[in-house]
């Protein structure tokens, strides 16, 4: 168990230098921009306000809310204050919403719909890879350039092409939105209907888009294990087939699951488009807006937002590899 | 070098993409030879016209008139002219008027305005129909009556002396123009967008400024990827560490992201495409750089790696001499799927409305922009949307055909 603690800790340690070198770059990479951000917001923010106290107080919350006026060291340490509080600001979009209250009815939606889409899509790709590279033949033929063609699809086209079919022409599923626009959350039965109803296209684009990825992966790794030397051997020792395959694909599976890890982001990336053509109240909708908006604090609270969910994912996947890697638990016994 | 070409073109899948490819190219090259319109200029007033060929009214007025008989020129009129509202309303009355719901057929024209000619009563009265309703059916009855004339239209003038109007010619039922003597006809194959632009020029355009910005941005990542790639493998130790440090934070945080903040951060005034490519092409070398360092750490203690060693050839020689060349191969590849994944960020973050700003030049993602912040795919405009996203699809497809292909024969492990 002790090497296992050393895994975890290593894993962790990266986690938290990885996080703070992200907490950075959100914090610096807005500030770069030219000019006052402080007077640029304001200037929206005041538009057709005719009180010039009124602009005054504005500005006057703002500059001391981002600290503009102060070194940047000061500013790091503000911001870092804030961010610790949850204080985000207001939103200027939806003013008077603060930027923490609309994430968090947003980041609920987004965390519902995009992982338990990648993590179905995962399964279903590395079985259909896995069957692909094992029967070969027809089966590999036609799964093999669809897998390629969606894989290279672009999200937000899945998504456009779902709801085209399934949404305008058909009219089986809604075509925007998390919910019946003439509902109100709660928890009765028809607003539980119409939420799962909303789900399924977004869901099932994004699903369709990580299966073929993920079919891609799987079927080369497989391949590639498939020609190893031990099957080979194994074959030889007159060990069962479905025996070897068992091997074969628990060793193909490995890369999986680190190639999970390292493309969660891309994924999530891609996801939060989609959720934009369905406008599917989560973050990705929240985001476009916020960018619609020049909604500052919005999309700099957002993007923080995102990328401690990818890192958690990853932080999260590489623990659960930690148990699964026979070579991790051989060190153990070293 | 000879022999390895030979190999690549002999398998299928590099052949099919580089074809598709080659097939897109052709066309961004050669379609602005023969269509000098700017990308962006504005055709029409209004948005979405559909695709088709478009015949100036005002011109085939005057151009010679050919009498063709055509037997079913007027059934063909009426049945073009008759909305799919009407002939459901049509229907309606029908069967309240007591007609049996089978014999009716909405898409037999003839046969639908035989029974409605034959049933319609603008006196009777139908129970539960409202006053509104009964004369909306009156008026589509007198509209019918118009279409079922067998009278040509007059074109009249103003004459500028009397101020009075003039008949200047008429327009039989039966005359037709040929399309080639009408002096201004426009074919407007994909029609046009919400901006009222030609969808085909302007796709044409956007396919060549994304195949740039695509281009760019997988040289810069693949340039930047090779170059840390081999310094972190060749040298090793300290240089190492720091890259594969950098590397391993850059692998982690999302590219999306990363992009979202500069694109933000650099405002809407200084983002042009180019300045988009660069963004992308500085955000997304990390996995090249990954990839190339560990081929090169495997090549580093090779005998023939050693030898130049000992020969006193500079890392510089060697690196060019004794690595580049295993894994050019590679590194080609690598730089494919750059350019594919470079095009898709493009139209990922001009959907986000992060895009290269809007007045200069069209790409992928900003049609895909304007066309979804204008409904189109709600409303039906296909050709407002469909035609971006086969190219997108089209160009990614070829472009991971011809490195699949490629890789089956750089890598012989995953041949057919």
């Amino acid at each position: 168990m002790k090497s296992y603690l050393k895994y975890f800790l290593n894993k962790f340690g990266w986690f938290a230098i990885t996080f703070v070198f992200a907490f950075l770059l959100n914090f610096i990479l807005p500030r770069l921009m030219p000019g006052d951000p402080v007077a640029a917001i304001v200037a929206r923010f005041a538009q057709g306000m005719s009180n010039t106290s009124g602009v005054q107080a504005i500005y006057e919350q703002y500059t001391e809310l981002f600290g503009t006026d102060k070194p940047l060291l000061e500013q790091f340490f503000i911001y870092v204050r804030n961010v610790v509080r949850g204080d985000f600001g207001f939103s200027f979009s939806q003013y008077p919403r603060t930027v923490a209250d609309v994430i968090r009815t947003s980041i609920w939606w987004t965390i519902a719909l995009q992982f338990p889409a990648i993590i179905v899509g995962w399964i279903i790709g590395n079985t259909l890879g896995a069957l692909a590279a094992y029967l070969k033949g027809g089966f590999d033929k036609i799964l093999m350039p669809v897998s390629i063609f969606v894989s290279n699809f672009p999200a937000f086209g899945m998504a456009i092409i779902l709801m085209v079919i399934f949404g305008v022409n058909l009219k089986w599923f809604p075509t925007s939105g998390g919910y019946g626009f003439d509902l109100i959350p709660n928890f009765s039965w028809d607003f539980i209907k119409s939420v799962i109803i909303h789900y399924q296209l977004p869901f099932w684009s994004i699903v369709i888009i990580a299966i073929g990825g993920q079919a891609i992966g799987m079927r080369s790794m497989s391949i590639y294990e498939l020609n190893a030397d031990y099957v080979k051997y194994s074959r030889f020792m007159g060990i069962k087939d479905s025996k070897i395959v068992g091997y074969v694909f628990r060793n193909a599976m490995l890369p999986q699951v680190t190639g999970l890890a390292l493309s969660v982001g891309t994924m999530v990336g891609g996801a939060l488009v989609a959720e934009i053509v369905f406008s599917y109240p989560g973050l990705g909708t929240t985001l476009l807006r916020a960018v619609l908006g020049q909604d500052y604090p919005l999309i700099s609270a957002s993007t923080l937002i995102i990328t401690v969910m990818v890192l958690l994912a990853n932080f999260i996947i590489e623990i659960l590899y930690g148990f699964i890697d026979p070579r991790i638990k051989a060190a153990q016994s070293d | 070098m000879k022999h390895t070409i030979q190999q690549v073109f002999r398998s299928g899948k590099f052949v099919l993409g580089f074809s598709i490819f080659s097939a897109i190219l052709l066309i961004v090259i050669f379609y602005p030879m023969f269509v000098k319109d700017s990308p962006l200029a504005i055709l029409g007033q209004g948005t979405f016209f559909p695709p088709g060929i478009y015949v100036n009214v005002y011109d085939s007025m005057s151009s010679t008139a050919y009498t063709l008989n055509l037997p079913d020129a007027a059934a063909k009129r009426v049945a073009n002219k008759l909305s799919e509202e009407d002939r459901l309303s049509i229907k309606e009355w029908l069967v309240a008027a007591g007609i049996p719901e089978s014999e009716i057929d909405t898409t037999d024209t003839a046969k639908l305005l035989g029974q409605w000619s034959a049933n319609f009563d603008p006196k009777k009265s139908i129970p539960g129909m409202t006053n509104a309703r009964r004369n909306y059916f009156i008026r589509l009855n007198t509209s019918l009556k118009g279409l079922l004339s067998t009278e040509g239209a007059t074109i009249s003038q103003t004459n500028p002396e009397t101020n009075e109007l003039e008949q200047v010619d008429t327009v039989n039922q039966k005359d037709y123009v040929n399309v080639g003597e009408v002096a201004n006809t426009r074919i407007l194959l994909l029609g046009t967008d919400n901006f009222g632009r030609d969808i085909l020029t302007e796709l044409v355009a956007a396919t060549r400024v994304s195949l740039q910005i695509g281009f760019v941005a997988g040289l810069i990542a693949t340039l930047i990827g090779l170059t840390l790639g081999l310094l972190a493998g060749y040298i090793g130790g300290l240089i190492d560490d720091i890259i594969m440090f950098v590397t391993n934070l850059f692998t982690v945080i999302p590219t999306f992201v990363l992009l979202i903040l500069i694109s933000f951060s650099i405002g809407q005034e200084q983002r042009g495409a180019f300045t988009i490519a660069v963004v992308i092409g500085l955000t997304s070398w990390v996995w090249t750089a990954r990839a190339v360092r560990s081929q090169v750490i495997s090549l580093r203690n090779r005998d023939h790696v050693n030898l130049s060693k000992l020969s006193g050839h500079s890392i510089v020689h060697i690196i060019l001499n004794d690595i580049l060349p295993y894994i050019a191969s590679y590194v080609i590849m690598a730089l494919i799927l750059q350019i594919s994944s470079g095009i898709l960020a493009e139209a990922g973050l001009s959907i986000l409305g992060l895009g290269p700003r809007t007045t200069e030049v069209p790409t992928l993602g900003l049609m895909m922009n304007w066309a979804m912040i204008y409904q189109a795919h709600i409303l039906g405009n296909w050709w407002a949307y469909l035609p971006v996203l086969v190219t997108i699809a089209l160009i990614t497809f070829s472009m991971n055909l011809m490195n699949t292909g490629l890789d089956q024969v750089f890598n012989p492990a995953l041949r057919d």
